[in-house]
């Protein structure tokens, strides 16, 4: 039952707000989602306590799903610990989040519709941590990517929000492509698509190959890098990233909810959860690295440059989620989760405040028009200094915990990508620091850039809003120093049980604990030096980083557009496929097919002779009149042959 | 074996020809006979369907064999005879017709004003066609109503159709005409190599290697333009455009159909040779069909232009997963014609709602129409998705089985079919965006009406089912997967035997 309960009440909320939403009100729509989301909340919260701290994992069996041949997925609710602590920390998070979204959204027009979207979310995204087979994963998976694309257009009269709400899913889907052939692949190799099934399969096929394009691969690197390219795509890693800072266009408790704590993250899930197979993969686990650590270090680059408050956190993101798939890759996947878990309470204490600063300036979302409102929002001013000390990885806070572990893991595999990945992270940790503080800088102080209309309306959010934000502010200073010794602790495999696993010989995890000391120290220092960079390019300085961009203005171009990524695609990608459709559909089908095919019979025909075509009245007539030839040859044949 | 006793199955073929003739003798002034012609063909399809129902209820599900059979003489001594029945491969495609018939005569309630009484004699002589050549157990009896379910279609395009329907029914027509003689040929060689064109018996005559591959060729020429398969496909966007709403929706729900049927019921079975040798070959054409029609939708202006693309693109998948003679490849493939035919079948109705309001199917005349149609954007948000092949929805399954099927015979291969993920979300977003997202700036969109009350009845069915389908398959594939299990395990048996021929 408690098991039911915390998985299925969103999907009753988002149904009754979605579909009875004008007859409900908008104070009925948020009373039925809040209500039920705390329902969800309560027994997420003891099923993360009876599951991941007592121990008892189980799994509840709903249906039968799709059943072919040997392919069966099934309709179930798998809670072992990796599970359960996603949805504890879904549950708990999803419901700030709604009441939050009760403050922030009390302008609009459609409340109802809103808040069945985000309990659609919710429900997509317990389906996906819960899911006991990929299939299922799968469909949680391209749930929570309808939830995204339709939050992200949620004020779909702006043409940016449709265009960005597009981008997210179909570049989403470009990752789907290698998850949907990763599932296949594994099918094929293990005979199964349910969790238990492939991983008793797994270690009788490790050696197994299999031939794709002319190559023989082996088949578990070839399924594990299929499956890393849909986690690309969900989690925005490089090259599959670009959708993320466009997804800003949605409403900004979406983008706590969806684009930070929660979606976003379900890349690095999958990888945890398929950890047997990865395991058996060296080179897709190296693949793995490589590209998170790239990404830490590209998007914090970009991070640094950006101007618009939502977006400097979103690159945040990426880059925090670079973090975790680099600690994955490493084989401390209890790490990449710890971060994971730790990052969504900052990450959506971060938005949020964002958020209650985008509320309190009437809409306004560029930080060059911000600064000198910190005493007209003190509220806000500490959330936001408690998430940023969070994110810099400060001592006490939660991501001073789970960074220094990734980045200790790193450090710890020895290997020569986990010692790209420790240098990648350690100039990410510096960065990260600095665009933090420059953001906290150019937002609340400073002089007040905004007009003097603006100004004299800026006030702190409602109590609806400002409640959600010091609960979740207890998560992003806690999170970390509480759960450091059961996630990542000398005992971590007594919490993880059989939900991770890691081959012997893989001892990052265990091996960081054993980091000298200037590895320990390294991010902290960083961190810090960060912080002093930014306070004196913003505030002590403010001439310099001006100065910097006249003296690097290649650089500085290159950042502020984001690598160029989006001018790439569109001239790889996007007006080619255009551009081929319109040829093939006017040079194909028109002119060539058309034109020799029935076209150019007409026309013969018409020259032959016209007799043929002489009954104007329609060609239905002819087509009956072959028929009945037909059928009079067939009768005559068959009588003289056989008779 | 099922059977109920009397003759069900012919009843659900004929029923409608009585019905058209009750309308046939409805005299009076325009108003009455219309009145009387809309009001009998729904009586008569509401009647059909459940009829239908019994086979959904009393078909046994654990069989491979044909049942409901029903056998009487017909060309005496010439070992033709009148046979039909079902079997997993075909009862479900008599439901998609039957389900569909009711629906489209809802769907043209209003739109349809002139000509109604002839209108709607033929759609019901339509339905008996169609459900007569998805029952057929003799090849005579097949042709007869494979053939003959494209007169009324023709008939529906040229005489309510659009502005080109002469273009379009000659297109069609020729298309249609040198699959026909080809297939008849086949029909004859077969009936005199066999002496009988008693499907059950046909499908166990061994036929030589070099006779399979005529035969193959011939059946698909008849096949692959009704998929249709690329390069074959141009008459489909054509006949869509100038064909009204229920045209549309009969013409991708059922009609498409026929051609995938057709190979899995001729061509893999009594072709298993010729099938495998053709294997590459479907490939390649199923393979560009995805790909090309799924670019050459994005570039499309006009709403049903673009989705009859996708059709092509779509049922690219089905004669992908077919020849893959693998259980999920076929499942998938006969799965994917299902939902095609129930989300295609909806989406042209989404397009008829908004042609009967605005008569113009331009992409860019709408725009913002989930202001003042959020009932309407909610369902066709559905059919959208289910297009895209979103878990959840009927479309998934299809698509996620072929791509499986696909797998195992090729890597590229499966990969090609999977590229439809990317390029269907991108046509079929692009479409939504433009015609009910973005500002309501034009003013004669303003006064919009959200779906009426008969409008909702034509798509709840189809609605019902998308979800249906997509949450719990299996009251869907426990159908056909006993006689997909035996059609593999006969191929498995037929290549065995061949291949020790090949040895002596």
């Amino acid at each position: 039952m408690l098991e039911v309960g915390a998985v299925f009440p969103p999907l009753v909320g988002a149904i009754i707000a979605g579909l009875f939403g004008r007859s409900l009100g908008d104070r009925g729509a948020q009373g039925v989602t809040i209500g039920l989301m705390l329902v969800a909340a309560v027994c997420g919260v003891l099923l993360f306590v009876d599951v991941a701290v007592l121990g008892n994992g189980r799994a509840v069996d709903l249906a039968t799903w799709i059943a072919s041949g040997s392919l069966e997925a099934r309709w179930s609710l798998r809670f072992d610990t990796l599970s359960a602590v996603m949805v504890g920390m879904v549950t708990v998070v999803s419901t700030l989040i709604h009441l939050y979204s009760v403050g922030y959204m009390s302008q609009d027009p459609s409340i109802p519709r809103f808040m069945a979207y985000l309990s659609l979310f919710t429900f997509a995204m317990l389906m996906l941590v819960t899911a006991d087979d990929l299939v299922q994963l799968f469909f949680g998976w391209e749930g929570v990517g309808l939830a995204s694309y339709l939050l992200i257009g949620f004020w779909f009269e702006r043409e940016s929000a449709n265009a960005a709400a597009m981008k997210a899913f179909i570049v989403n889907r470009v990752g789907d492509v290698g998850f949907a052939l990763g599932i296949a692949g594994v099918f094929a190799l293990t005979n199964s698509v349910a969790f238990d099934g492939i991983f008793i399969a797994l270690p009788g096929v490790a050696t197994r190959t299999i031939s794709a394009a002319g190559m023989e691969l082996r088949a578990v690197e070839l399924c594990a890098v299929l499956l890393f390219v849909g986690a690309m795509g969900k989690s925005a890693q490089l090259f599959l990233h670009t959708w993320l800072p466009d997804a800003m266009e949605g409403p900004t408790p979406v983008s706590a909810l969806i684009h930070a704590a929660t979606m976003v993250t379900a890349g690095v899930f999958l990888t945890a959860r398929m950890s047997p197979l990865f395991e058996l993969a060296p080179t897709a686990l190296a693949i793995v690295t490589v590209i998170g650590a790239a990404t830490a270090l590209f998007a914090a680059t970009v991070g640094c440059v950006q101007t618009d408050i939502k977006r400097v956190i979103a690159y945040s993101t990426c880059s925090q989620l670079g973090y975790m798939f680099f600690a994955a890759g490493v084989s401390a996947y209890p790490a990449a989760i710890f971060h994971l878990f730790t990052h969504a309470f900052f990450k959506a204490l971060l938005f949020l405040s964002a958020g209650s600063v985008i509320h309190a300036m009437g809409g306004e979302q560029d930080i060059r028009r911000m600064g000198g409102i910190w005493r007209k929002v003190p509220i806000t001013y500490a959330m936001m200094w408690i998430g940023s000390l969070a994110l810099a990885g400060i001592p006490i806070f939660a991501g001073y915990y789970s960074k220094d572990m990734v980045l200790e893991a790193a450090w710890a595999s020895g290997t020569e990508v986990g010692r790209f990945a420790f240098a990648c992270g350690l100039i990410a940790a510096f960065l990260t620091a600095f665009y933090s503080w420059r953001l906290l800088i150019l937002t609340f102080h400073g002089e007040a850039r905004a007009d003097a209309h603006t100004m004299s309306h800026v006030h702190e959010s409602p109590p609806v809003m400002t409640i959600p934000l010091a609960l979740l502010a207890i998560g992003a200073v806690f999170a970390g120093v509480v759960f450091y010794e059961p996630f990542v602790g000398h005992h971590y495999a007594e919490f993880w049980r059989e939900a991770i696993a890691i081959a012997p010989g893989h001892n990052a995890m265990e091996l960081a604990h054993q980091a000298p000391l200037e590895v320990k120290y390294a991010p902290l220092v960083l961190a810090i030096a960060g912080i002093a960079t930014a306070v004196v390019f913003y505030a002590l300085a403010p001439k310099l980083p001006a100065a910097f961009a006249s003296a690097f203005p290649g650089v500085y171009r290159f950042l502020l557009n984001k690598w160029y990524f989006d001018e790439l695609y569109d001239r790889l990608f996007v007006r080619p496929a255009c551009a081929l459709g319109i040829i093939l559909w006017k040079g194909g089908d028109l002119r060539t097919i058309d034109r020799y095919g029935p076209d150019g019979l007409a026309a013969a025909a018409r020259e032959i002779g016209q007799s043929v075509v002489r009954v104007q009245s329609g060609y239905v007539y002819h087509y009956a009149f072959a028929m009945l030839v037909g059928l009079v040859v067939l009768v005559t044949l068959a009588a003289t042959g056989r008779l | 074996m099922s059977s109920v006793g009397f003759p069900l199955l012919s009843l659900i073929i004929f029923l409608p020809l009585i019905g058209a003739t009750i309308i046939a003798s409805v005299r009076g002034d325009a108003r009455t006979v219309a009145s009387n012609a809309r009001w009998t063909a729904l009586w008569t399809s509401l009647i059909v369907f459940f009829l239908s129902l019994v086979l959904w209820v009393r078909f046994d599900r654990s069989s491979a064999d044909f049942q409901f059979v029903e056998r009487a003489a017909w060309l005496g001594g010439l070992s033709i005879s009148y046979h039909v029945g079902v079997d997993g491969l075909s009862v479900l495609f008599v439901l998609l017709s039957t389900t569909l018939t009711p629906v489209c005569v809802v769907a043209s309630w209003e739109s349809v004003e002139h000509k109604v009484r002839e209108y709607m004699i033929a759609f019901l002589v339509l339905e008996t066609m169609m459900v007569g050549m998805f029952a057929a157990l003799d090849l005579v009896v097949f042709y007869l109503f494979f053939e003959g379910v494209l007169i009324p279609m023709f008939l529906i395009i040229g005489v309510w159709g659009g502005p080109r329907r002469t273009y379009a029914a000659f297109k069609f027509f020729l298309f249609t005409l040198a699959g026909s003689v080809l297939m008849l040929l086949a029909v004859l060689w077969l009936y005199l190599d066999a002496g009988t064109t008693d499907i059950p018996v046909l499908l166990n005559h061994p036929l030589s290697r070099s006779a399979q591959t005529w035969l193959f060729l011939a059946f698909f020429a008849s096949f692959a333009v009704k998929v249709p398969m690329w390069p074959l496909h141009t008459w489909l966007p054509d006949a869509h455009v100038e064909a009204p709403t229920a045209g549309s929706v009969i013409l991708a729900g059922v009609l498409l159909k026929m051609g995938g049927y057709g190979f899995l019921r001729f061509s893999l079975p009594m072709l298993p040779d010729a099938s495998l040798d053709f294997a590459p070959f479907m490939f390649a054409l199923s393979a560009i069909a995805i790909v090309y029609t799924s670019l050459v939708a994005l570039a499309q202006e006009d709403i049903k232009k673009l989705i009859a693309y996708s059709s092509v693109a779509h049922m690219g998948l089905v004669t992908l997963g077919l020849f893959t003679f693998t259980t999920q490849g076929i499942e998938g493939a006969i799965f994917q014609m299902l939902s095609h035919g129930v989300v295609s079948a909806a989406l042209f109705l989404c397009v008829g709602v908004i042609y009967d309001r605005m008569h113009t199917r331009e992409i860019a005349a709408y725009g913002g129409l989930a202001h003042r149609m959020p009932r309407y954007a909610l369902l066709f948000m559905l059919f959208s998705m289910a297009s895209v092949g979103l878990p959840g929805t009927s479309g998934f399954v299809g698509e996620f089985l072929a791509i499986v099927g696909a797998w195992q015979v090729n890597r590229v291969l499966a990969l090609v079919a999977a590229s439809g993920m990317v390029l269907g979300a991108a046509y079929m977003l692009w479409l939504y965006r433009r015609v009910l997202f973005g500002a309501l700036a034009k003013p004669e969109l303003k006064a919009l009406l959200d779906l009426s009350p008969r409008e909702f009845a034509a798509f709840g069915p189809l609605a019902a089912l998308t979800l249906w389908m997509g949450v719990y398959p299996s009251s869907f594939t426990q159908f056909f997967s006993a006689s997909v299990a035996s059609l593999l395990d006969r191929h498995q048996a037929l290549l065995r035997a061949s291949s020790q021929f090949a040895g002596l």
